[in-house]
């Protein structure tokens, strides 16, 4: 292995950057003449607009232009596209209502964008905004997916009946049924799935610039510039390419909040090429919190069909998913092929059958986030399992060994449309299990008692799918995308590479882990590689970065593309050493002629192509330079073992994580650290879902944890050290044999940790417990218990 | 945040004086509160009135009173060995106050004025029955607080120091944070010292903070956890909101009440 090739930890390079403020984010950039953007937004759930008065804020200190919404309309300005269409149960489309740029006639959640003021400095906008008089009629609204869908409640959209998006489902119900009616147990289970907040560390910016032949400039918070191009310039905007360049540049945190296409990158572009100033606009915290895209929110019933030995036999599950008041970019994708596909889970469950009624309601918007529809999968079956177990008395541990899919059985095809190709559940399980000292648990239980203290223990062997592809196949799904990754490796005169990569990276580490590959792959040092990603006039059309993808697909285009340098390389080496290219080996940056001393390096032959003084120029083309665009032939599974081990102080109710062990199957490790760090924060992310944290709205739609002082982000003395462990089986479909590391921590920890809690309070006979299992959840659940308690 | 004028005066009288010719004028401690609330837009002061260079920070002890000056930030008293001897629970509360940088900030002036009531320091001064000294009178704890974000303060009226009377025999303060904002969501201070026995909760009240007599009593008779173990809070006149019911916050009061009875040893 290279020294700083594929399996070195090597430390992250763009670290040093970050950590001394060198960084360049998107509010960084600042333009000759810019001025600046407010939005004013609805401060009510639902309501009519009976008028909008922006003379006094047109007439205010500063201000430039204030537009509405009928302006944008008036221009030709299209509305917010949606990227996935999902098919009714019946075959007949969901429902798309209208997405309005900035709002028409109606408001439909907290935080609504209804009418921009542009001013010259950001003070100036902001006291202006102020003074748009909007006359309101406030209309009934509804927050809850179970109230938006009873009789008579309140429609979100005039024409959607029921506020029922569509009305999907997947699976054999037929055979569903057949085995629930010679089940021996069945178990059942209604559980939530809490709407969280994405909360990254840098909000959202947008900064667009119109030069004076019209060629536009849009600097954006973004996970995927090249779909924010192509949404915003064809739907929206109707600019052409060629006329537009996204730029995502250091971009801080993304988590999939950023990967949509937003109102205020379509507001500043448009409002840059009408005003010829530039302009920029960049979210406060408390604008986060009510328009980025929040995740999650799912209310489930389910049932598992088991043999008298535990052999599942069939699973049934019916979603109601809340999709907030409008369709994000990719919205409808989450709650269907991202999640119902995923509830075999590890298991060789025979017959599944899923129903999933997506909602509207009067919130903001619901999309991908870390996991998107596969925590709420892992959710779902884990904790189903586990409720199994307590029923049917056998042990949690034994019934899940005995219903995994085994190590032989790959190629493994669930009934739920996806083909597994690898894994090794037993593998990630025993390893997790001894890493946590499963064996010495109830010693640790009987000792925490001693001190009053509630103690449990949980797991979840989960699986997940990263890297959403093939495109032909995600197309008949419903998806408006193709969802292959692009690279390009230019190799310099001298040798020396850099990679241009339709991949972003907002905290993965990119720069560092593609530039091991490329070490490693073409055998040039590490230093003498750099990416580029983020900017549309330097990448080809790229698809970005989201589910787990860059280095399973983003990678495998890399690699690709290198293996086209090396086919060349090999035709310039045969020309100069006099050898056949047949015969041309290629090995640690040297082309050879097998079984010689006869070798030129990578950079003379580089050298020879960029010079082709010496150089076979009737055949080929000068220059070392080659794009590969690589469509996956499948997702990829990573999956494992994560073990949770909790204390409860049961007069609180305040629940602490004293132990976490993930083993997660991510297929090939390019960088320990870097995995490490993603399970860390993912791991995070889903103890923050667990115990902390909940978007709450109360009935009529207003936002009770619109700001940090009531939206429990997960903090460092919430967390415990957590230990994790890789193991590896390859993916058998890309070239580096990579599944993905990006979500994998938080799709297996919210059930180890509700499964941890349940255990802990089993002496009180509880099933389950919602998330967040927050201290007053907990102490109510124990206050409950205790008259039956005293009585026994 | 909306433009204001802003003042830096050098003398009490000034301060006072700015600040009682406009009732729209506000005074400036630490600003922990302020500060946030001004960025938020929900304040719009005409003039701020910036106490820093009144010299009302500093910490003194005599025989018979602790005393510390307004603008002390609450690191100061949190690190402050003089007020480790006097007072234990009074050091300790501060301690935890918020995060690092509003203990560098913040101060008790700035606290008390406020009176939030999910803030601190109420429960200490009232548990300890302190004094609160202003630019023209004192005010007896008792009579300070006088429901949330409302005080005896008179409009102008700046705090100028806070005395504890010595010697305390016993004092400890216990709290459940709120988990997003980490403001006391019930917070106990417990104390045994000149003024008696006395028990104050803070975060808790719809009007802020309160005594607790029963507790007072039984603990006057036996100070021990498992005498007020028993005594609950009624949840009438409790907080009820997203991070915990009335009915949970009157038997936090009690757990914690224990647990700094405990922990004043």
């Amino acid at each position: 292995m290279a020294k700083e090739g594929i399996g070195a930890a090597v430390r992250r390079r763009e670290d040093s950057r970050f950590l001394t403020g060198q960084g360049h984010y998107v509010d960084d950039f600042n333009r000759p003449g810019q001025l600046y953007a407010y939005i004013r937004r609805s401060d009510r759930p639902h309501a009519r607009i009976r008028g909008i008065d922006v003379s006094a804020a047109r007439n205010a200190p500063g201000v430039v232009a204030v537009y509405t919404g009928e302006d944008l309309a008036a221009d030709g300005v299209g509305g917010l596209p949606c990227g996935w269409q999902i098919h009714n149960k019946d075959g007949s489309p969901m429902a798309e209502p209208p997405h309005p740029v900035l709002a028409l006639g109606k408001v439909r959640h907290i935080g609504d964008p209804i009418a921009v003021v542009i001013a010259e400095s950001k003070a100036q906008a902001k006291d202006a905004a102020e003074l748009i008089a909007i006359d309101f009629e406030d209309l009934p609204a509804v927050a809850d997916v179970r109230a938006a869908t009873a009789p008579g409640a309140p429609r979100v959209h005039d024409d959607v009946p029921g506020n029922v998006c569509y009305d999907w489902h997947i699976g054999d119900l037929a055979a569903v049924e057949a085995a629930f009616a010679r089940a021996k147990h069945v178990v059942r289970l209604d559980l939530v799935n809490n709407r969280l907040i994405p909360n990254a560390m840098e909000p959202r910016a947008a900064l667009a610039e119109c030069d004076v032949t019209g060629n536009y400039t849009l600097y954006t918070t973004s996970q995927n510039p090249h779909v924010i191009r192509l949404l915003m310039g064809a739907f929206v905007l109707h600019l052409p390419e060629h006329r537009l360049r996204v730029v995502a540049p250091d971009v801080g945190g993304g988590f999939g909040s950023k990967i949509y296409h937003y109102a205020e990158e379509a507001i500043v572009t448009w409002a840059a090429g009408k005003l010829r100033r530039p302009v920029k606009w960049t979210a406060e915290r408390s604008e986060s919190f009510i328009s980025d895209a929040q995740g999650r929110d799912h209310v489930s019933h389910a049932e598992l069909a088991l043999d008298e030995e535990g052999n599942f036999l069939a699973l049934r599950v019916s979603t109601l998913a809340n999709l907030g008041a409008y369709l994000s970019t990719f919205a409808p994708s989450v709650p269907t092929y991202l999640y119902a596909t995923l509830l075999a889970g590890v298991y060789k469950t025979p017959a599944i059958y899923a129903e999933v009624k997506a909602v509207f309601t009067n919130t903001v918007p619901v999309d991908a986030y870390r996991g998107a529809g596969r925590p709420e999968a892992a959710y779902l079956l884990e904790r189903l399992v586990d409720v199994a177990a307590m029923e049917t008395g056998i042990d949690r541990i034994a019934l899940r060994r005995k219903n995994f899919i085994p190590p032989e059985a790959f190629p493994y095809q669930t009934p739920v449309a996806l083909q597994y190709d690898s894994g090794n559940y037993e593998m990630t399980l025993r390893e997790a299990l001894k890493a946590a000292d499963y064996e010495g648990f109830e010693a640790r239980r009987a000792e925490a008692r001693r001190r009053g203290k509630l103690r449990g223990i949980g797991i979840s062997t989960y699986l997940e799918a990263c890297g959403i592809a093939p495109s032909k196949v995600v197309g008949q799904l419903g998806a408006r995308a193709g969802l292959y990754e692009v690279a390009t490796i230019r190799v310099h005169p001298t040798g020396s590479v850099t990679v241009y990569t339709g991949a972003h990276s907002h905290g993965q580490g990119h720069e560092t882990t593609f530039a091991q590959i490329v070490a490693d792959h073409l055998g040039v040092p590490y230093e003498q590689v750099e990416i580029v990603h983020g900017d549309t006039a330097q990448v080809p059309f790229g698809m970005g970065t989201y589910g787990s993808r860059s280095l399973a697909v983003g990678g495998s285009a890399m690699v690709k593309a290198m293996d086209k340098i090396i086919a060349k390389g090999k035709k310039i080496a045969a020309y100069l050493l006099e050898a056949s290219a047949e015969d041309i080996e290629f090995a640690d940056g040297v082309f050879r002629v097998a079984g010689t001393d006869k070798t030129k390096t990578l950079g003379e032959i580089a050298f020879a192509a960029y010079v082709p003084h010496n150089y076979p120029i009737e055949e080929l083309e000068p220059g070392l330079e080659e794009t590969a665009f690589y469509d996956p032939k499948n997702f990829t599974f990573p999956g494992g073992c994560h073990v949770c081990e909790v204390e409860i102080d049961p007069e609180t109710g305040v629940t602490r994580v004293v132990n976490f062990v993930a083993v997660d199957d991510v297929g090939r490790v390019i960088n320990p650290l870097i995995v490490e760090g993603q399970v860390q924060g993912g791991v995070a992310q889903g103890i923050g879902q667990a115990l902390l944290e909940h978007a709450v709205y109360d009935a009529n739609g207003q936002l009770l944890s619109g700001s940090f002082m009531d939206y429990t982000m997960p903090r460092a003395d919430n967390l415990p050290s957590i230990t994790v462990g890789t193991e590896s089986t390859m993916c058998t479909h890309n070239p580096l044999g990579a599944k993905g590391c990006g979500e994998v921590g938080a799709i297996g920890s919210p059930p180890a940790v509700i499964n941890a809690i349940v255990d802990a309070l089993k002496e009180f006979g509880v099933k389950h417990v919602d998330m967040p299992a927050t201290p007053e959840k907990i102490w109510s659940i124990i206050e409950a218990h205790r008259p039956r308690l005293a009585a026994e | 945040m909306y433009n204001f004028a802003y003042h830096k005066p050098a003398s009490l009288a000034d301060a006072v004086k700015i600040l009682s010719a406009d009732p729209e004028a506000r005074p400036l401690a630490g600003g922990q509160t302020l500060i946030p609330v001004l960025k938020q837009r929900l304040n719009k002061p005409s003039q701020l009135v910036d106490l820093a260079a009144l010299g009302l920070a500093g910490i003194k002890v005599s025989p018979t009173a602790l005393t510390i000056g307004a603008m002390t930030p609450h690191a100061a008293v949190a690190r402050s060995a003089e007020v480790r001897k006097a007072i234990p629970g009074l050091a300790d509360l501060a301690s935890w106050i918020g995060d690092e940088q509003v203990r560098h900030r913040g101060t008790i002036g700035g606290s008390l004025a406020n009176n939030d009531p999910s803030a601190c320091y109420p429960a200490a001064v009232l548990a300890l029955g302190a004094t609160i000294k202003t630019d023209r009178r004192e005010i007896a704890a008792d009579d300070f607080f006088q429901g949330m974000f409302t005080t005896a303060l008179e409009p102008g009226e700046i705090i100028t120091e806070v005395a504890f009377p010595l010697p305390v025999e016993k004092s400890a303060y216990e709290k459940f944070r709120q988990p997003a904002s980490r403001y006391a969501m019930v917070g106990v201070f417990v104390a045994k010292g000149p003024k008696g026995v006395r028990v104050a909760v803070t975060g808790a009240g719809q009007n802020g903070v309160f005594r607790v007599p029963e507790m007072e009593d039984a603990l006057a008779k036996s100070w021990s956890p498992d005498s007020i173990a028993a005594i609950k809070v009624s949840p009438d006149g409790l907080v009820s909101d997203i991070h915990g019911s009335a009915a949970y916050r009157s038997h936090l009061i009690t757990v914690m009440a224990k647990r700094a009875v405990a922990k004043a040893g």
